[in-house]
């Protein structure tokens, strides 16, 4: 088994309540003004935790905590990867949601963080528990489609190009789109547009 | 068996199927700027890999900078630094960037159909969310991440799942002051700002079919705010037109035979979608925001609605958009008061865009309270729009004339809202701190509508304004 599997991640919860959170909210565009990666953990919800003091992110309860709970439509709007990376950094290692926006989590993929949908109830109920118990560990496992939280265990789902990559480990596609080698150029060079009218 | 434009651009873009039944899909066009390139281009170093096919990657400058003073090196230090990694990228790795000094520069999105860059039947992609609005054309046109941005430099393919497929159908004829933004917020409404996850959008049915190619552009551009990542319109009459002559559109006999290609490359008459959604056009009127997702929107004569009317799973979110806006349920949009106005952005920021605003503002003051700012969308369009004499119209209002930029769409650079300054903005997005301030609050609108509200200082239906014949304005 390669390193980079993921297979099924435990670490402690932390739920962030709510529908439709964007990319704008995890992370604001004017933290984008960089070339690097470098530092975006500090500013993972950085508005919306100056706003609001009882924000997850700002909880002690849930300091070390690496499975982020979220609602319906989670990471909609830009595709800045900047956004999950800062959740990355941060110390998220696997969110567990009611659904997810697409490109978002395409690029979770890509960074090796499973996403995991579940139905909302149980979003609701599990967002609930991790409140009551925060030291508790919740578990993703992503070869099986499910979230264990206790004793309870929740059906999840996730489309099977994404799982297959994240429990073989080749979720970093670079390598894997590679090994096509020439039929790349050869694809190509089929298209009218390439090859000329 | 009849096929769908997405299946034919899709199966002539299939390299092979992965081990994980992804497609990897060979990406025709790669569209970069320099706010999502910057860690790829690094990455790429890091794997020591060359950029696979440079001819089919196409640089701009839009996202940071400013829109005012342009001269380098910037005051902005940041944007100076991201700039300069933009160029010497592009120059290391053989990419052709649209420069300041370029007289093409310009928001990726403007600029790729603008240039004849964007064509029917290819796959393009951009790491930007934004980046359906090439679907216009009728290509497969999709946002990505910065680590897919490396993955189409290094090998110029993705791996990528196959949407399903839903035909949204705007049949009818739409009515007098309203516009293309007004048609993609009320599908929006309609849909769900969730409603297209897992989907490729077809744009079709009467309305869309007469829109044109700027039209179309709006129309795609918002996709993603419904949550369909692919939208398109089948490539017709309209948008071979619209190509020929274009920069980097074949030339000649070769545009000839490119429209046969083209041609074939769109759904077929019998085409099975996986569903398929209906809207009258003739029933929409002009579309405001009311709250903090571009689902949240009324109809201006509408009253904003109470979180109570919502799905059960909408109604904190509702609440959470009207404590924001700070706006009571049950109040009449119209009438919201207005601090700031932008028109501009990939949505609305063409030549038709500026002219429909302009036309409102002629020979009206914007109110006294209101800042404005127009901020066309290429430098090409600006060049257009001032051999028209538009920006006299617009700097004589009262609007501010600016250089071609995102600008206060994101407010990534010193365009932004001052803290809880309320914008009527053409952009795409109402998220929270969307436009540069935590607190600021934007409602998204027609250039139409944004220029009405910057007259009036408030939210006004543009309807009451412009005379039956079409863009003429009342005095
Ligand atoms: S104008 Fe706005 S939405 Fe469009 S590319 Fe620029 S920042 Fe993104």
């Amino acid at each position: 088994m390669s390193e980079s599997a993921r297979r099924q991640l435990a670490g402690r919860g932390i739920p962030v309540p709510g529908n439709d959170i964007d990319t704008d909210r995890i992370i604001p565009a004017r933290f984008l003004k960089t070339v690097t990666n470098e530092g975006l953990g500090l500013h993972a919800f950085e508005d919306a935790r100056k706003h609001d003091p009882e924000h997850p992110f700002n909880q002690k309860a849930y300091e070390g905590a690496s499975v982020l709970v979220a609602g319906l439509n989670f990471g909609c709007g830009s595709s800045r990867e900047h956004a999950p990376e800062s959740l990355k950094q941060w110390g998220i290692k696997a969110i567990v949601g009611g659904s997810f926006a697409e490109i978002f989590f395409g690029n979770c993929t890509m960074l090796g963080i499973p996403c995991m949908s579940i139905d909302n109830e149980d979003v609701l109920w599990l967002q609930r528990a991790v409140g009551r118990d925060p030291r508790q560990s919740v578990t993703v496992d992503v070869e099986k489609q499910e979230v264990r939280f206790g004793d309870r265990v929740i059906k999840g789902r996730m489309p099977d190009g994404a799982r297959n990559q994240l429990v073989s480990g080749a979720w970093n596609a670079t390598g894997v789109l590679l090994e096509a080698g020439d039929a790349i150029e050869a694809t190509a060079k089929r298209l009218p547009y390439v090859s000329g009218f | 068996m009849a096929s769908s434009l997405l299946d034919k651009v899709w199966d002539a873009h299939t390299v092979r199927t992965l081990p994980s039944g992804q497609t990897q899909l060979l990406i025709g066009l790669h569209l970069i700027h320099e706010v999502t390139s910057p860690q790829a281009f690094q990455a790429m170093r890091e794997l020591k890999l060359p950029v696979r096919m440079p001819g089919r990657t196409f640089a701009t400058l839009d996202h940071i900078i400013p829109t005012t003073a342009q001269q380098r090196p910037f005051k902005d230090e940041v944007a100076e630094e991201m700039t300069v990694h933009l160029v010497r990228n592009s120059e290391q790795s053989g990419v052709s960037l649209f420069g300041l000094d370029s007289g093409k520069q310009g928001i990726v999105h403007v600029i790729g159909p603008e240039l004849g860059l964007t064509q029917p039947g290819m796959t393009i992609a951009c790491g930007d969310s934004h980046t359906a609005t090439h679907g216009a054309v009728g290509a497969i046109a999709f946002g990505i991440g910065t680590s897919q941005v490396r993955d189409v430099l290094a090998t110029q393919c993705l791996a990528m799942a196959k949407p399903k497929l839903r035909q949204v159908r705007v049949d009818g004829a739409l009515s007098r002051g309203v516009y293309a933004k007004d048609v993609i917020l009320a599908i929006i409404r309609a849909l769900g700002v969730n409603g297209g996850v897992g989907y490729a959008y077809e744009y079709a049915g009467a309305v869309v079919d007469r829109m044109t190619m700027e039209e179309r552009l709006t129309i795609c551009n918002m996709s993603i705010e419904g949550g369909a990542r692919f939208g398109y319109v089948n490539p017709d009459r309209i948008t071979f037109d619209y190509l020929r002559g274009r920069q980097y559109a074949p030339q000649g006999a070769a545009f000839d035979r490119a429209t046969t290609w083209w041609k074939g490359m769109a759904s077929d008459q019998d085409t099975r979608y996986d569903d398929v959604k209906r809207l009258d056009g003739s029933a929409i009127p002009p579309m405001v925001t009311w709250g903090i997702n571009p689902g949240q929107s009324v109809g201006v004569g509408e009253r904003i609605p109470s979180p109570e009317s919502a799905p059960e799973q909408e109604r904190a979110t509702y609440r959470e958009g009207l404590a924001h806006m700070g706006f009571e349920a049950g109040q009449p949009i119209a009438g919201a008061k207005i601090d700031v106005v932008f028109i501009g952005s990939c949505t609305n920021s063409r030549l038709s865009d500026l002219r429909v605003a302009a036309a409102v503002a002629k020979g009206n003051r914007v109110a006294k309270s209101v800042r404005a700012i127009v901020v066309p969308g290429s430098q090409q369009v600006a060049k257009a729009a001032e051999a028209e004499g538009l920006h006299e119209i617009f700097r004589e209002a009262g609007f501010e004339w600016r250089n071609a930029g995102c600008s206060m769409c994101l407010g990534m650079n010193d365009d932004k809202l001052r803290g809880r300054e309320m914008s009527a903005s053409t952009s795409n997005r109402n998220f929270i701190g969307r436009q540069g301030s935590p607190t600021g609050r934007t409602l998204l609108m027609s250039p139409a509508m944004a220029a009405a509200a910057a007259l009036n200082g408030a939210v006004t239906d543009v309807r009451e304004m412009i005379q039956p014949a079409g863009s003429e304005v009342k005095s």
